[in-house]
């Protein structure tokens, strides 16, 4: 059996409130193999984004075991935490998070000033990237200057130039229009199936979703499917 | 990497110039007050020091004490009761290396179409190193001048540029208060006294010739003040203490009676006042850096606001790789740049504040290196001190919070 990216066993994590634990992830057992593309949906308050945080090493599980490349995160410091987050992962969110004072090639660089790579290499890669998202003539403006969907799309270059083994997009096209939502997840999808990276996606949308060829709806904080995409439109109907 | 948390910083202070500009003000205020006081105070120093310098080592000055004549008590100095016997006396004791009476007065000076009012001064041919007189060009006052009543004059810088302008006054003949005498030597110039007084502004004549064509003495051989220089600077309280014995059986002082006579220790003032100024130059400087330390609280303000305005920047930084000492070492830098930015105006500011007091009150001002060192050090680590608690608490953030944060 191949080793698989992810192996999640029994994973809780609750938070510490004034009124006592809140329990928001329930025993979850979940395993993703290099090269797949998942979409998580569920209600909101489901915990799909309490995992995706503990799946991004943003956040670690109350109990359990969470293995990244067999590694067990749960027992990692903050610097071996930051170091993952930094060298296997990249992150695309729904707002963007791009830095505003600073230009797109050195939004695109950061992931690489922080892994030490030299400043030459550094700037030569991010222009790589913001080329490949056709973004390469923007290489000086400032995210505000441009368009939504291209702010998207240097997000999707800054998470490539760390060179990740998985990206983590928690609803990418939540801001956009159906017309820019299609032509991120085209990108997304040539990712998956062209160089090969895993991809997790958070989505509420079923045609979003249908990107994806797996599907795992969380509902209060436990799996309740974890298979074919197909069913994407009935959960959301329920 | 430290270069691009340099430009990182550089465009945060940029991003909010208004802000950036009145957090470093205070710095910029601290550190120049810091600057000027400290140039101003070692101004104050050295000037003291070189009219301690010029004043003659191991000094004292006897000079005639109040009398009371017929009820009336007089000022110091008032009667003359000191005479050239006592300087000869005193130059005896084992404690004195050398002694040397003063008379004299002012007088008006002429030479040619040009003319000048300044002290003259009788005095013996020990007066020049007892009082530390150097003799620049010709010659000084010789022991034969002194016993025949010579008619010469050795002069101070003021008083030559005075009279002779670009002229070589040695050979030339002066005038005073109408008796002719040859210049036959010029001093050094001393500059100021500690009280002010232009040292340079004298003539020095024979004691016996200033006695007799001068200033005609009702008390035959009384002095103005004795100069009096002791062995050694430990031989001073010795030498005080013989010289108010000698003086008191001299001058047939009873048992209880009052001194009609007063010694200063010129040496002791003069270190008094170097004391006093270097006093006052700290007590300046300390005022100055809390100044400092006020500047560097405004820094920790703006940065703990600006850790606050920025979690979220600081949430993508973390999601993305940075560590923890990554943000400490950015917002850090970020309070240094500020900080380090405050003080090299500051040190302009300082100077040119140095420099315009000197100029308005007359005052000598000394800018140091070391105190331009000084500032810089007291910046940076103003910088790192109160910079560091903001630094600390963006470093501490929880990134899924940060990121949270709108």
């Amino acid at each position: 059996m191949p080793a698989g990216l992810i192996q999640i066993r029994h994973l809780y994590k609750q938070y510490e409130t004034a009124a006592g634990p809140v329990p928001v992830l329930h025993d979850i057992a979940l395993d993703i193999d290099p090269g797949e593309f998942v979409a998580i949906m569920g209600p909101s308050g489901s915990g799909k984004s309490t995992f995706m945080n503990i799946l991004g090493c943003l956040d670690i599980p109350t109990s359990g075991q969470y293995l990244l490349r067999g590694k067990d995160v749960g027992t990692l410091d903050h610097d071996a935490l930051a170091s993952l987050r930094n060298q296997v992962i990249g992150f695309v969110f729904q707002g963007f998070n791009l830095l505003p004072r600073a230009n797109l090639e050195t939004n695109v660089a950061l992931p690489l000033l922080y892994a030490r790579v030299g400043r030459s290499e550094r700037l030569e890669r991010a222009r790589h990237y913001l080329q490949q998202m056709g973004l390469g003539k923007y290489c000086k403006s400032l995210p505000s200057q441009i368009s939504g969907g291209q702010q998207q799309r240097v997000a999707i270059a800054r998470a490539l130039a760390g060179n990740p083994s998985l990206i983590l997009a928690d609803e990418p096209t939540g801001n956009l229009d159906t017309q820019t939502s299609r032509e991120i997840m085209d990108i997304f999808t040539r990712l998956n199936t062209e160089e090969g990276i895993t991809i997790v996606l958070v989505t509420h949308e079923p045609d979003i979703a249908h990107y994806a060829r797996r599907l795992v709806r969380f509902v209060d904080g436990r799996v309740v499917h974890d298979g074919s995409v197909e069913i994407a439109h009935e959960g959301a109907m329920a | 990497m430290i270069g691009v948390m340099l430009g990182e910083a550089w465009h945060a202070m940029g991003a909010n110039r208004m802000r950036t500009f009145l957090t470093m003000l205070g710095m910029m205020i601290g550190v120049g007050a810091v600057i000027a006081m400290l140039a101003i105070g070692q101004g104050v120093k050295d000037s003291v020091n070189d009219s301690i310098a010029s004043m003659g080592s191991n000094l004292f000055i006897v000079v005639s004490g109040s009398t009371t004549s017929g009820g009336m008590r007089m000022g110091g100095g008032a009667a003359p009761t000191i005479t050239v016997g006592d300087a000869q006396a005193i130059a005896e004791l084992p404690s004195v290396r050398a002694s040397a009476p003063v008379i004299g007065g002012t007088a008006q000076i002429v030479h040619g179409s040009s003319n000048w009012s300044t002290s003259v001064s009788g005095v013996t041919p020990d007066y020049l190193e007892v009082a530390a007189w150097q003799i620049s060009r010709g010659a000084w006052i010789a022991d034969s001048d002194l016993r025949a009543a010579t008619r010469v004059a050795v002069i101070g810088k003021t008083v030559a540029d005075n009279l002779f302008g670009d002229e070589d006054p040695i050979g030339q003949t002066i005038r005073i208060k109408q008796s002719p005498f040859v210049v036959i030597g010029l001093l050094e110039a001393k500059g100021q006294a500690l009280d002010g007084r232009d040292q340079d502004d004298i003539i020095l004549v024979p004691l016996r010739t200033a006695q007799r064509q001068l200033f005609a003495q009702q008390f035959q051989n009384a002095v103005r003040n004795i100069m009096v220089q002791a062995v050694s600077a430990s031989a001073m309280p010795q030498a005080e203490k013989e010289m108010n014995e000698l003086l008191r059986q001299r001058h047939r002082l009873r048992e209880g009676a009052d001194d009609d006579f007063t010694v200063r220790n010129m040496t002791a003032m003069a270190k008094m006042a170097a004391q006093t100024a270097q006093l006052m130059s700290m007590l300046l400087g300390a005022i100055a850096s809390i100044s400092l330390i006020v500047g560097g609280v405004g820094i920790m303000n703006i940065m703990l606001v600006s850790v606050t305005e920025r979690t979220r920047e600081i949430g993508i930084r973390m999601a993305i790789g940075a560590r923890r000492r990554d943000i400490l070492a950015q917002f850090l830098l970020e309070a240094v740049s500020i900080s380090v930015a405050g003080c090299i105006i500051g040190v302009l500011l300082g100077i040119g504040a140095a420099l315009l007091v000197g100029q308005l009150m007359q005052t000598q001002v000394v800018i140091t290196l070391s105190s331009i060192l000084l500032g810089f050090a007291v910046a940076t680590a103003v910088g790192v001190f109160f910079g560091f608690y903001p630094a600390h608490q963006a470093s501490k953030l929880r990134p899924i919070e940060a990121l949270r944060y709108q």
